[in-house]
């Protein structure tokens, strides 16, 4: 294992973060930070308790993971993109390291990024709405296996595009629509059954339920199955990156 | 001397179907400067990303170091540095930072004192802290070398290194190559200045349309292929050589002013005495005389022309 090279990348991918924090940590916080303001303490004063939960409260854990997954696919599709754009992917694949090294050096700097803004956002979200988190570490291995899950997904989606506009065309079409219709807002067992029934083919479903539970013990679907959904998902990306990397896909001619 | 890179029956055929090699057997020797010359799309972009791993081949083998570039890549990787024919540099990073991750990238363990070398060498040092988007095209090109050299290479690749470079940063890059092969780094080189590859190689490779036309030591292929030519400026126009001066190798231009004069500079007897006296004789005065090595570029463009 190159484990130097894991460590380069990661850092160069780390320093850049830093170097634009502006853009990468404050504006995300800022944005969430709003929909607190308005979703927690202006209209959700109005709107009656879900299952027992303070509606700010109740949007927590959906708010952080909406941020999260769309901070994941963005930092890792341009993590992997911009070395593309430039053409400095040359010495990344000249170099003596392996798909694996490579995809834990990019997706575990765009993961972490997006941990670290996660829990920034939770600490902020402090402010706003009161909440309380019955059991941490599952609310912490939700965070980091849909960090890393969706940083995978991101990867990929940094391979496949051909210019900006794709790189965000999936995250405005795709993640947005998918994460908001995924309960960030409202219960699932509030929809007319029809609707449940669609929203159990929206993977991001599995993903708030799970976060919720970890904080208030109450979930859409259950927990194990929301764990073996992301579990499913992170293995077909991994899948992909593999092959990928095996047929050179839109990487070498 | 021992082969460092072995190439076998590689070809490689892009996905469009165009055929950029096609059946080249290479070996390059340790220590040696081997250039490679040819046209635009020639191959020998291809050949050299195939042996650097960024390229896949379409058939054939390359052994690097022994090592095959395929299941051992990771051998073959660390062994080579490789300078790109485009430059590609990430803009918003310090020099120092950018050779600091290329050293990291190749798995070498962190050595300032390494980098630091190599920054002097390559006139980088004051710029270190400068970030990539504030140095000129000829410092970003020296950027680009820091880059290959500082996991200390083996084998090092440079594929028209001197393309759009000023004069001054030609005659560090051509010295700093020969320091490199002093100190028992293999170089090759692709160039499309002939002079760079008659100044600076050992042997040389001709591609053309993806085949290996031929490779040879450079003296040698001079000798074998370069010929020398004596020019005579006549004060009065010829119509006809005189019988008496007529021989081999010998011609009149068109405008019947000039005597040119073929001949082997290694063969016991040039025949320029010869020549003179008879001249001399036939009664044909002459107000100039020069003689002409052809250079690599003749012999270049003879092979490339009798390849069409």
């Amino acid at each position: 294992m190159n484990h130097r090279a894991i460590l380069a990348i990661y850092t160069h991918e780390m320093a850049r973060t830093i170097r634009t924090w502006i853009q990468s940590v404050l504006a995300p916080v800022i944005s969430t930070s709003l929909y607190f303001i308005v979703f927690g303490a202006a209209i959700g004063t109005r709107i009656e308790e879900i299952e027992g939960i303070d509606y700010g409260a109740f949007i927590v854990p959906g708010l952080v993971m909406m941020t999260l997954l769309m901070l994941s696919v963005t930092n890792a599709a341009i993590g992997i993109y911009f070395p593309k754009f430039t053409g400095t992917i040359r010495e990344y694949l000249s170099a003596p390291v392996s798909p694996l090294e490579m995809v834990l050096g990019f997706v575990g700097a765009a993961a972490t990024k997006s941990i670290v803004i996660g829990i920034i956002i939770l600490i902020t979200a402090r402010f706003f709405v009161p909440y309380e988190v019955q059991h941490p570490v599952w609310m912490f291995a939700f965070l980091v296996l849909t960090a890393v899950t969706f940083s995978m997904f991101g990867f990929i989606l940094g391979i496949w595009a051909d210019g900006f506009e794709q790189l965000n065309l999936v995250p405005m079409l795709l993640i947005t629509p998918l994460a908001f219709l995924g309960g960030s807002f409202y219960s699932i067992s509030t929809l007319p059954p029809f609707w449940q029934t669609v929203s159990l083919f929206n993977p991001v479903v599995y993903l708030i339920s799970g976060f919720r539970w970890a904080f208030y013990g109450i979930s859409d679907v259950n927990v194990g199955v929301s764990l073996g959904a992301v579990a499913l998902f992170l293995l077909a990306c991994l899948g992909i990156i593999t092959w990928i990397f095996t047929t050179g896909w839109r990487i070498k001619p | 001397m021992a082969s460092v890179i072995s190439v076998q029956s590689l070809s490689k055929t892009y996905r469009g179907g165009f055929k950029a090699l096609d059946e080249v057997n290479l070996e390059v020797e340790e220590g040696e400067i081997l250039a490679l010359l040819g046209p635009n799309g020639a191959g020998k972009t291809t050949l050299i990303s195939i042996v650097c791993g960024t390229v896949s081949p379409t058939s054939g083998s390359v052994t690097v170091a022994g090592h095959d570039i395929i299941s051992g890549y990771r051998h073959t990787r660390s062994t080579i540095g490789l300078v790109a024919q485009e430059l590609a540099l990430d803009i918003f990073e310090t020099v120092w930072n950018t050779v600091k991750f290329s050293r990291g990238l190749f798995g070498k363990a962190p050595d300032d004192a390494v980098l630091e070398r190599v920054l002097k060498d390559l006139s980088l040092w004051d710029r270190r802290e400068s970030k990539i988007m504030a140095l000129s095209g000829g410092m970003k090109r020296r950027v680009e070398i820091a880059k290959a050299l500082v996991h200390e290479p083996r084998v090092l690749f440079l594929d028209e290194p001197t393309a759009g470079v000023d004069v001054e940063l030609r005659k560090d890059m051509w010295d700093l190559v020969r320091r490199l092969r002093d100190g028992g780094v293999t170089i090759i080189l692709t160039t499309h200045y002939i002079e760079e590859a008659e100044e600076m190689a050992d042997r040389i490779g001709v591609i053309d349309r993806g085949k290996l036309i031929l490779i040879e030591e450079k003296t040698e292929l001079l000798r074998k292929l370069g010929k020398k030519q004596l020019f005579l400026q006549l004060n009065a126009p010829l119509d006809t050589l005189p019988a008496s001066v007529g021989r081999e190798g010998l011609a009149l231009s068109e405008d019947g002013r000039t005597l040119v004069f073929d001949y082997d500079t290694k063969a016991e007897h040039t025949g320029i005495t010869r020549l003179l006296a008879d001249v001399r004789e036939a009664g044909i005065a002459f107000s100039d005389l020069e003689t002409r090595q052809s250079s690599l570029e003749d012999i270049f463009v003879g092979l490339v022309g009798d390849n069409r």
